[in-house]
């Protein structure tokens, strides 16, 4: 039986998460002081060797990104917490923030020691009003106690936009303007936010980072997986028992999330498929369910670890119907800005409506997959280029289920 | 109601604050009223195509009137299959509208929305961003009960 283990959700149920005072008797904002302690090239050299990719999706090693922005000479430079949850299936972040938002302030606050930075934002999805209340709770009696030193966190909240979950479409959000994603390079760590060195870490994290600078970096990257080390939050929903959410290491394979902490399928009925990483994510067969989640593993079966969402399907579920729903999420959710995207996600959305209304032959099952293709490399962003994935991953691993629904 | 005019100027001085302040006048009026963005415009000193590009762009921006308690149903794929759509059918005969509509007292707005982040219990709905889980049909009155 695998177990539960608990590095970003540490304060879990032990603290009031709105009382700063169970914070610090827990140990927090120690690693604060140690960081300033280490200086900041140490500090950044040790987060690195920790081994801590970015949890937001995009699995990029922290410390490097800190790294770009601190060799960047600049009058002003931003730390930006990406609170932007949006991938369905996805509420680990809300979990954070609403049970220790001072371990999120306080990751924000050595990243801001590391490169430079006297100034952060939060940016918090319009969906979580009241996480935005406790955030700024939580800045305040911060700033009260002056834990955070000559480092100011302001929190700006979001509209209803999945793709201001990508850093540039997110930058531009907090600039006030339309959020769509920006020409890559310049990257964010040289010219974000206001042109100024600006880095965006998800919330999860920048949770992480505290653990990390407490313990060292050697501590944390023999954790789980080799090549993407540490915890991983996962959200389970759909057909299982515990729609829940757990902290596991990363070598922890999906038919354990789905069996050991979800509980395995309700009602008896037999697993058909799980989906994971949120909306964009692969969908994935029972025969490759021994596969770790880590981020390099999940790779290699065409899948995605992304945000740790793991949406799980029973077998009476129609695979055809579900991706169509998606299909129909992702035209909503394109911004515009670049046409394979823009209007690629419209016309898979047509596609898969006629697929799933029993209308569709399989030429549209070519058309489908050649589009699919074309996006997954022609779009500006990563909204765009993951948006096939559930097609592509169905078409390969459930194949079957579109045969079974043609014209 | 305040003046759509004094809610804008209070974001005067934030930098990037116009989507601050297109909240601030949600939490108002429930809407952004159509007249405000040209003030807004002058205020943040953008071109009016602009502010009003910024307005249409997010899904939680809503120019023009609707109902002063807005409903949103989570239509993505967890909500889905957890039967999303027997609830907008119960919502719609509740409240005797189409999703997308507002009653006609002014009370209420119906909207699909896509995750709230609530995904321990689908299906899920939002009633002014407050959520409810394992939301069935059944519960629906007793809901809309809390805004009558």
């Amino acid at each position: 039986m695998a177990e539960e283990m608990r590095i970003v959700l540490r304060n879990m149920g032990k603290i009031d998460p709105l009382n700063i005072d169970d914070y610090i008797n827990a140990g927090g904002y120690k690693a604060l002081e140690k960081a300033r302690q280490m200086g900041q090239e140490a500090l950044i050299a040790d987060v690195r060797n920790s081994g801590l990719r970015g949890r937001g999706g995009a699995g990029f090693n922290c410390g490097m990104k800190w790294g770009f922005s601190y060799n960047v000479q600049a009058d002003q430079k931003y730390v930006v917490c990406n609170a932007d949850e949006g991938e369905p299936g996805t509420y680990k972040d809300r979990t954070i923030m609403e049970n220790d938002p001072q371990s999120v302030l306080e990751g924000m606050a050595i990243c801001g020691y590391a490169i430079g930075s006297n100034k952060g934002y939060i940016y918090c999805r319009g969906e979580y009003p009241y996480v935005v209340d406790i955030l700024n709770k939580a800045i305040a009696q911060a700033k009260e106690k002056g834990v955070l030193g000559d480092f100011d966190i302001e929190v700006r909240m979001g509209a209803g936009a999945y793709v201001c979950g990508e850093e540039s479409a997110l930058i531009e959000s907090i600039e006030g303007n339309r959020g769509e994603p920006r020409f890559k390079p310049p990257f964010p760590p040289v010219i974000g936010l206001w042109q100024k060195p600006t880095i965006v870490n998800n919330v999860e994290t920048f949770a992480n980072i505290p653990v990390i600078v407490e313990k060292g970096g050697d501590w944390y990257k023999a954790i789980g997986a080799e090549k993407y080390p540490g915890t991983k939050i996962v959200t389970l929903t759909g057909d299982v028992n515990n729609r829940t959410v757990f902290e596991v290491p990363t070598d922890t394979t999906i038919r354990q999330v789905i069996y050991d902490f979800g509980g395995g399928i309700k009602d008896g009925k037999n697993f058909k498929a799980v989906q994971i990483g949120g909306t964009s994510g692969g969908f994935i067969p029972e025969s490759m369910l021994d596969t770790p989640i880590d981020f390099d593993s999940m790779s290699a079966i065409g899948a995605t670890l992304g945000s740790g969402a793991v949406f799980v399907m029973d077998e009476t579920r129609d695979i055809v119907n579900v991706v169509a729903r998606i299909a129909g999420f992702f035209e909503h959710e394109s911004c515009g800005k670049c046409s394979p995207c823009r209007e690629g996600t419209k016309r898979i959305h047509e596609m898969m409506e006629k697929l799933d209304a029993g209308q569709g032959s399989s030429a549209d099952l070519s058309l489908l997959e050649r589009l699919g293709k074309v996006m997954s490399k022609a779009c500006l962003c990563g909204l765009g280029q993951a948006a096939p994935s559930p097609v592509l991953t169905t078409l390969q691993n459930f194949n079957g289920e579109y045969q079974a629904k043609l014209n | 109601m305040a003046d759509y005019k004094e809610i804008i100027n209070q974001y005067k001085d934030l930098p990037g604050g116009i989507i601050e302040a297109y909240h601030a006048l949600q939490k108002e009026y429930s809407f952004i009223p159509e007249d405000s963005i040209a003030y807004a415009a002058q205020v943040f000193d953008l071109p009016l195509a602009k502010a009003y590009g910024v307005a249409t762009f997010y899904s939680y921006l809503k120019v023009g009137e609707r109902g002063k308690n807005v409903i949103r149903i989570c239509e993505s794929a967890p909500c889905h299959v957890a039967g999303a759509q027997d609830v907008v059918n119960a919502l719609e005969k509740e409240l005797g509208i189409k999703m997308g509509e507002s009653t006609a007292d002014g009370k209420f707005a119906l909207e699909f929305c896509e995750c709230v982040g609530q995904c321990q219990v689908t299906p899920v709905i939002t009633v002014n961003s407050k959520p409810y889980g394992d939301v069935t049909p059944e519960k629906i009155p007793g809901i809309l009960g809390e805004y009558k």
